[in-house]
Parts: C-alpha cells; structure tokens; sequence
C-alpha cells in the first residue's frame, strides 16, 4: 500500500488544530507560532502530492480507499484529479498567509487567540478533505463539518453583528446542505436498487438515473452549491458575515469555503447528473449573468469596505458558475483557473483592507482619504489586489476570466456579452474605492494611518507574485486543470461548439 | 344449592389442566428485571431505612446487568428463521410472547436506558444529599410535614422497584406477541410512570399536575387501545397476532371493524409516542416529572411503543398496509412540522427537549412508513438504529439539565442558560453535542438515523415524507442552533447559571452518552450491522 499523502494531508492541519487548541491560554505567542509551524507544513505537504501528480495520465490519483460503514456503502475514500489539487493547492497557500496577516486579529476578543488559530487549521482540514473525497457521504459530511469552524470564527471573533452573521450564514449553509441529504439519500436509494449500494463516485456514475429523478436529485445538490457559492438570490449572508467577521475568517470563508459550492458544481453536478446540468444549464447561465450583474452594482453603492469586497464576489462567482454551466472545456478550464486566482485576488483585497479599517477604526469609505500619501506601500499593494480583481491584463486573473467569456460566447453570446458588462463594472467598483481611500488630499482623521509593517507586507506578498506570476505563466496551472475539466465534460457528453468565424460573402471575382 | 352446582362442576369430567411449555431461559432477561422489582419491593418493607436507597440502587443496577447479560446470551442462540424475509428467533411462552432478532435488541437498548435512567435516579449530590424525589409525596407541598419529613431524611426508594416494573413492561410491550398481553404490558409500563411522574422534589405542584394529567390522558388512550383490541378480537376473533394477520390477509369480511379498530389501536399508541395531536400531555409531563424520570421515559417509553407499534401493524395488520399507511403519512407530517415549529417558540429547556421529542415521533414515523422487507435498511432496522441514538442523545440531555441549577433546584428557563458555554465549557459542549444531534448533523448518531429513516422511507416509495422531512429538519434546526448560541455567544443574565458538581454517576451518564452520540455518529457500522442482522418481526 502507498503512503496516504491525502490522509495526512487531511489530518496534520486537524492535529494541529487539536494541539493548538491544546496549549496554555496564558501563551497565545506560542498557539501562533505553532499554528504557522501546522500550516507551512500542511504546504509542503500539499507541494510534496502535487510533485507526485502525474500530469499525463489523468483521473483521480494518490486514491486511497477504505471500507467505513460496511451496510451503507459508505467508503472512506480520497483521491485528487487536477481541480481538486489546484483548490487544495489554494487552500493551503492562503492559510498561512491568512495566519500571517490576521496574527493579532483575535487579541483582545472574548474567545481565546489559541482557539482562533486552532479553529483555522481546523477549516483547513476539512475543506482539504471536502476537495480530496471521492465518496458522496464523505464529501457530505465533511461539507457540513466544515461549517462548524467556520461558525465559530464568525461569532466568536468578529464585529459587533458577527452573532447574527453566523447564524445567518449557518442557517442558509444547513438548509442547503439538507436539500443535498435528501438527494444524497436519493442517490443511494438508486444505487441500491441496482445492486449493493455503494457512495464511492466512480460507482454513483455508472448508475442509470432517470430522466426525472435525475433533476431533482441534481436540484438539491445544485442548491446546496448555490447557497455555498453565493449565487443571487442565495448570497445575502456573505455581505453580513464578510462585514461581521475578521478579515482573516472573511478570506477562508470567500476564497476558500465558498469554492466547495463551485467545486461542488463541477464534481458532483456535471459528474453525477450529466443530463440534467445540460437541463438545467439556461437558467444556471441566467442567474450567473444576473450574480455578475447585481454583485456588481450593488458593490458600486456599497460604503462598506467589506461589504463592497463581499459583493465583488458575488460577482465573480457568477463568472465562476458561468464558466461551468456554458459546458465547453475552454469556460471550464477558466472557471478553474479563476477559482485559484480569484482566492489570492480577494483574499489580497480583504487583508490589505482589513489592515486600512484596523488603522483607521471605521471600515467606511467615506472615512478614508489621501491615504496613498502616507501608506504608499499599501496603497501600491492595494491598487495591485485591486486590478487583479477586475481582471487587468497581465493578472491571472484575468487569464481565467477571459477564458471563461471566451468559452461562453460559444455557447451563448447574449450570456457573454452581459457578462463582459460586469468587468466595465468591476472596473468601476475597484477603481472608485481606490480613488476615494487613497488619491486626493489627505484628511486630517486619515493621518493616524501608518503604512505596513514587515509582517503585513510578508503576508501579502505571495499572493501579489502568484498573481502577477500566473498572469504571465498561467500554464503550469492549466496543465494541471485542463485533463481533468475535459474528463468532466466529456462525462457530461457535450462537444465544444464548432467556434464560428463570422463569414462575409466574398463577391465573385473580387480576390483578384 | 351450592352443593348442587358444586355438585355439577365436579360432575364434569375434570379436564386435566396442562402445565403450560415455558421455555424460561429465553424470557430470562424479562424474569430478571420483573424479579429486581420484587426483590425491590422487598428491601423497601424489610431493609432499615438508613442502607435501603443504597441496596434499592444495587439491586436495580445488579437486575438490569444481569438481564442485559442473559438478553445478549438470548440473542446470540436466536435460530435463523427463512421465511419470505429473514427473521431470528419466534414465539415463546405458549405464543403469547415473540422472542425475536427486534424484540432481543429492543430488550438490550431499553436496559441500556433503564441503567442509565438508574444512575440518574441515584444521584444525591446535587441537593445537598437528597434525591430529586420527593421524601414523601403525601405530605403537602410545602408544609411542616414535607419538612419535617425532608429532615428525618426519609426517601422514596420506590422509584427503584417502580423503575423496574415500567423497564419490565416496556420489555414486555415490545416483544408481546398477542393484543391481550400488549395491553397488560402497557399498563405495567404506564402505570409506575404516572406514579413516578409526582415525586418531584421541588416543585411539586408542577409535578402533581403532570402526573395527574399523564394519568388522565394515558388511561383515556388506554381505554381506546382495549377498545380497539375489542373491535379487532370481534374481527378476527383471536388476540393473537399471527391469527389476526391471517384474517387480514384473508379479509374474511366486515371491514369496517376492523378499521375502527385499527383506527383505535393506533391511537392508543400515538399517544403514547407523542405524535400530534395525541401529543397535548407531553410538554407538561416532561417539564413537570423529575428529570431523571423524564430522561428514562422519554427514552424508554418510546423505544418500547414503536417496537410495539412496528410489531402490530407490521405483523397483525400487514396486510392492510393500504389502509393505515394514508393515515401514517398525515401523522408523521403533521408531528414533524408542529413539532419543529412548535420548538421554536419554547422558552423553558425541558418543554423544548419535549417538544424536539414529537419532532423524532414524526421521523420515526416516516420511518415506519417506509420499506418493510429486503436487504437493505428497512423500516424496522431503521427504527431501531433511529431509537438507540434518539434515546441516548435524550438521557444525556436531560442528564445535563439535572446539573444547571440555582438556589430553587434546576434552573431550566432557557434565559438563565445564556453563557453556559463560559461556566462550564464541558457541559456546554456536551449538550451542544446531544443538540446537534437531536438536528441531525453529520458525524453524529442523530445523522446517521435520520438518514436511515429517511432511506427507508425513499426506498419504500415515501420520499414526500423525506422531502418534509427535510423541510421540518430545517425548521428545527434553526431552533437548535439558537440554543446553540445562547450557550457559547450570549452574555449572561446576572451570574448566570451555576452548574452543580455531581457525583460520578451522573458525570458518567453524561459521558456514556456523548460517547454513544458520537460512536454512532462515526462508526454506526457495528449496530447498523446488528439492526439488520436483527431481520424482521416473527410471529
């Protein structure tokens, strides 16, 4: 048997939530150092399985499988194809740099600093597992576990709503996942009806679903993703929970718990209900369009800072959810891609905001001013997380938005021409909030405002170079997504449309 | 003229009575507990008071080891019966008890309640060395007599033999295999509940109310249950429950009797699950008996009738599932949906886990509606899978309310629990475990029996029922988690509450029941096994 890289994987950030979580309340320098230590490891854990990946031959790799509730089918069974490893790979680059900028985020709150960082590593655990598992039941139930931590961050560190917030992120995150159990129990219901039940993926896609059953079975799940992803008219908690929470719990949630809902898409909605993704992909697309859209606008009228990053979001998920549900590999590809960036992107945006409002005590725009003057560090980095998330050119970002509108336009160009509205968009919410916080005379409130510190800038920085590397290399990543995304496509059995070159009827005789 | 009819009865050619063919090791576990509640009667006339609260607990905990020992011996030696379905074990006792693969697990969750419910009985730590029952219950609330009587330390150690005759007749109930021994079984369980319900030590009044009106209410549905055996017994004129499925499936006319009758027995049995609208006597039972005694009822009397029920309509009336399914389904619906919407607006903790207990009814309902046979997770393995993780999460709960207290005994507004999360992080995570499971979160046993409920019920063509009970599970859980909160995020009122420190017997019933929560949360494996290995009724 080979050694269970996911597993450990897995385990050593849960371990180390367990010992962080273990250590005197008295010492909250040593629960950070230690709880850095557990991250980087979990790193080079993760750099260590990517170097085992075997690009060329596709599928899942470094599976592993075990029996775990015999009578139900339930496996315990990991395995990653290139999507799972990109966001894997996500997960556990953001970690430490979230731990990095957020190390005195949770001084002075009414929990203690150990059970924040240990709550963290605890996140990332679970979603490591979410994105490795290849059982239906495993990937629920780390689905739902998952929310748990993610809880506990909210409400117990963050701004003066951050109760409501939680539970209304809970609330909207459980009713989800309960549309999922009852098509999860469908599921199975089916697959014991064919023979000896089984949850493993590779056997839940052999199944033969009918037409009807398979909608509705697709439906929970799809819902479930779309609380996750947030997808208008389900994404009213993450402005509250964003805005309530601390800047660090605001990255794991957007960057990186959000992704399970897309994630989801991918694997479990085109791989087990091919039929009906294809269904149901018009008024997939349509709401997409609509995120894009309504995210958009509303994050131009946001005064919130975090709210505004919030809604930023909201719209690039519907590119995301675009990207996948258009069902080309060129889109999906760019869904993919734009899921690694778009977590370094927001999560660059949220942290290097959240230093702003920690400065400055308020987290409105209109409270802000000429900042660039005296924190020209910041406002640099600020302007760079800023254009990565409007897509600029030269930014990964913009490699994975393109490709998603390139893919969509030949799937719907009514689609692709309103999305490409939302980056004119974009261009207007990020470049207002820079304008306002940073250029123009200094106020005199702003003057508290220092520019930052070592630490800060080291948190930071790798994401500005993945961003800006990515953007002029993005194909290492590719390569790693692309055998998977048209693995899945194919499953979905839907061809890439012929592109069409606009054709001019040439007169006779002309070409001479 | 006596001498002549005593003349004519003689004259009669005495048949010889035959002794009737008991085979007495398979019922042992059942004569074991019936025996602990004599013995315990016994030791209440004979034993000095100052050693009696002491040799009450041994003899019940020694009786109930001993019964669980000799249940797992029974078990394990059940023949393998091939029918159409699998089965294990059958009739004993002259047909009138069925010792099957159900009944003997059933046997083994209800001593593994009736231990727990014992421990908690004998805590005396709590109230300054008294038990949570009353020293005598009658003395009025109140007066100089209850004083005086607290003061000479006089004790009702008869909750120990009432407690064992109530885990006697939920045994019974549960592997009765005729109409007639099903209502006697009843009222062996029922009657010591109303009498334990009125011991509270504080206050009583509460509690003489609940017992008043669980006596009220109980004996109303028992008249309906015997009512409806009356009906049955003139439909197919046996008690029996295999006659009785013979004649169902013969359908040797006059219908209409039997449908009053089933209507009837269900009824009575409704009731006794707690499952809307026969569920009126619940939260003010729970809220009103002493804890320890809610704990064991909420957990045992319902594991008991919904063996009881499964065993009747699955066995006797089996083959007019048309005719109670329809009314099944609108039951569990509508316990689902008023059980969870009804939690919502609780204040009080015990009128909560009451109210979250119609709430599993319904679920187990849904269970039961769901498929009979096959291979895979039926509605009886699903039930019981559902009734050891219900049941432990509840004992524990309730365990945790007994330990919030403040200077008038527990303190069980759901305000005063604002902060517990600060005061004693163990116990808040505790309940907060037996919480999450109550709403069916993944990694705990709650999950794990929801989703064999809901299988089940999918499986056996129900899945309306899954999908409201998805919908309920998603009102209720608002509810859970708002408890959820208050433990860890409110501030608290005043000084908040105060947790007593108890004795080890209640810390260990809290811990056995996390434990359980969580094992079947994780590994059900190994009693999912057993729940289907335990095949289907035998009659």
């Amino acid at each position: 048997m080979s050694f269970p890289w996911l597993t450990v994987l897995m385990v050593v950030p849960l371990v180390g939530a367990v010992l962080v979580a273990a250590l005197p309340r008295s010492r909250p320098e040593l629960a950070k150092w230690t709880a850095l230590g557990v991250s980087l490891v979990s790193l080079g854990i993760s750099l260590a399985v990517l170097a085992q990946f075997d690009l060329d031959s596709g599928g899942f790799q470094l599976s592993e499988q075990h029996e775990w509730i015999e009578p139900l089918g339930v496996h315990y069974a990991l395995g990653v194809d290139g999507i799972g490893l990109t966001l894997i790979l996500m997960t556990t680059i953001l970690v430490p740099i979230v731990i990095v900028a957020g190390w005195n985020d949770a001084d002075g709150a009414r929990w203690s600093v150990k059970t924040f960082f240990a709550l963290m590593l605890a996140l990332e655990g679970l979603v490591i597992g979410v994105f490795a598992a290849t059982d239906v039941f495993l990937f629920y139930v780390l689905f739902e576990a998952a929310l748990v931590p993610a809880y506990f961050l909210i409400g117990g560190y963050g701004g003066a709503r951050r109760s409501y917030a939680a539970l209304k992120f809970l609330m909207f995150s459980l009713a989800g996942g309960l549309l999922m159990l009852a098509s999860v129990i469908g599921m199975w219901v089916i697959s014991s009806s064919q023979g000896d039940p089984s949850f493993l993926l590779a056997d839940m896609k052999d199944l033969s679903v009918g037409t009807v059953e398979g909608r509705w079975l697709f439906l929970g799940f799809f819902i479930a993703f779309a609380v996750k992803a947030p997808m208008v008219p389900l994404h009213t908690w993450l402005p509250d929970a964003a805005s309530a929470a601390t800047p660090g719990t605001s990255v794991l949630l957007v960057s990186v718990l959000d992704k399970l809902g897309t994630f989801g898409m991918i694997r479990f909605c085109l791989g087990l209900f091919p039929e009906a993704s294809e269904w149901a992909s018009p008024v997939v697309i349509t709401l997409a369009v609509i995120s894009i859209l309504y995210g958009a606008l509303l994050a131009i009228g946001q005064d919130h800072m975090m709210r505004l990053i919030a809604f930023t979001s909201v719209s690039h998920f519907g590119f995301i959810v675009l990207g996948i549900f258009a069902l080309t590999s060129q889109s999906a590809s760019g869904s993919t891609f734009y899921m690694f960036n778009h977590g370094l992107s927001t999560a660059a945006l949220f942290l290097i905001a959240g230093f702003l409002i920690q400065r400055r005590g308020s987290a409105r725009i209109s409270d802000f001013g000429g900042v660039q003057k005296i924190a020209p560090i910041m406002a640099g980095l600020f302007l760079i997380a800023g254009l990565a998330s409007l897509s600029l050119p030269g930014l990964s970002t913009f490699v994975g938005e393109f490709l998603v509108l390139a893919g969509t336009f030949t799937r719907s160009t009514t689609a692709a021409v309103f999305a490409t509205l939302g980056i004119v968009l974009a261009a207007l919410y990020i470049l207002l909030m820079y304008q306002r916080t940073m250029t123009g005379p200094l106020r005199e409130d702003n003057r508290g405002v220092t520019d930052m510190v070592p630490r800060e800038i080291v948190a930071i920085a790798p994401a500005v170079v993945l961003l800006i590397g990515l953007g002029l290399f993005p194909q290492p990543i590719l390569d790693l997504v692309n055998p998977a995304v048209s693995e899945t496509l194919e499953h979905v059995q839907v061809g890439d449309p012929e592109p069409k070159t606009p054709s001019f009827p040439i007169a006779e005789g002309s070409s001479k | 003229m006596s001498a002549v009819s005593v003349q004519a009865i003689v004259g009669a050619a005495p048949s010889p009575i035959e002794a009737p063919d008991v085979d007495y090791a398979t019922i042992s576990p059942l004569l074991i507990i019936l025996g602990a509640a004599v013995l315990g009667v016994l030791v209440e006339a004979f034993v000095p008071r100052a050693y009696r609260f002491v040799t009450q607990i041994a003899v019940a905990v020694v009786g109930v080891v001993a019964a669980f020992v000799a249940t797992v011996v029974v078990g394990a030696g059940l023949d393998t019966v091939d029918g159409e379905v699998t089965g294990r074990g059958g009739p004993t006792a002259m047909g009138s008890l069925s010792v099957d693969g159900p009944a003997v697990v059933t046997w083994a969750m209800l001593l593994f309640f009736g231990l727990l419910g014992v421990l908690l009985f004998a805590e005396r730590r709590l109230d300054g060395g008294l038990s949570a029952f009353t020293s005598q219950a009658s003395t009025p609330p109140g007066s100089a007599d209850e004083r005086h009587a607290t003061r000479l330390r006089i004790e009702h150690s008869e909750v120990f033999p009432l407690a064992m005759f109530a885990l006697g007749g939920m045994m019974f109930f549960a592997s009765a295999n005729d109409l007639l021994g099903m209502f006697v079984a009843l009222e062996v369980l029922s009657l010591p509940l109303y009498l334990m319900c009125g011991l509270a030590r504080r206050r009583r009044l509460l509690s003489q109310e609940a017992a008043m009106k669980y006596f009220l209410l109980g004996a109303f549905s028992s008249a309906f249950f015997l009512y409806g055996i009356a009906m049955v017994y003139g439909y197919a004129g046996s008690f029996g429950l295999a006659e009785i499925s013979t004649a169902v499936s013969s359908q040797i006319g006059g219908q209409n009797l039997l449908l009053a009758g089933m209507a009837l027995i269900l009824v009575g049995l409704l009731f006794k699950v707690a499952a809307v609208p026969f569920h009126a006597w619940t939260p003010d039972v729970y809220q009103g008996a002493p804890t320890p005694v809610t704990a064991f009822m909420a957990a045992g009397t319902k594991a008991a009738a919904f063996v009881a029920m499964l065993r009747i309509f699955f066995v006797a009336f089996g083959g007019a599932r048309w005719d109670w399914a329809p009314a099944v389904w609108a039951i569990a619906i509508i316990t689902m949906l008023f059980g969870a919407i009804a939690s919502i607006a609780q204040t009080d903790v015990k009128r909560m886990l009451a109210y979250s207990s119609i709430a599993h009814a319904g679920f187990l309902l849904v269970g039961m509606a769901g498929l009979t046979s096959g291979d895979g997770v039926t509605s009886v393995s699903a039930v019981l899978f559902y009734l050891v993780a219900y049941g432990a999460a509840a004992i524990g709960a309730f365990a945790v309310v007994t330990l919030v207290r403040d200077a008038g005994g527990e303190t069980t507004h759901l305000g005063r629990w604002a902060g517990l999360g600060k005061e004693s992080p163990v116990l808040a995570v505790a309940f907060t475990i037996f919480l999450l499971s109550f709403a069916g979160i993944p990694l705990t046993g709650g999950f794990i029996s929801k989703w064999s409920v809901f299988a089940a019920a999918w499986d056996g063509g129900a899945w309306p029922l899954v999908v409201v009970g998805v919908v309920a599970s998603a009102l209720a859980l608002f509810f859970y988690i708002r408890v959820v909160v208050l433990l860890f995020f409110a501030p608290p009122q005043g000084d908040g509450p105060t947790v007593a420190v108890p004795s080890p017997l209640t810390w260990s019933v809290v811990a056995i029941t996390v434990a359980v929560t969580i094992v079947l949360g994780v590994l059900p494996g190994p009693l999912l096994d057993l729940v289907q290995q335990a095949g289907a009724f035998v009659r």
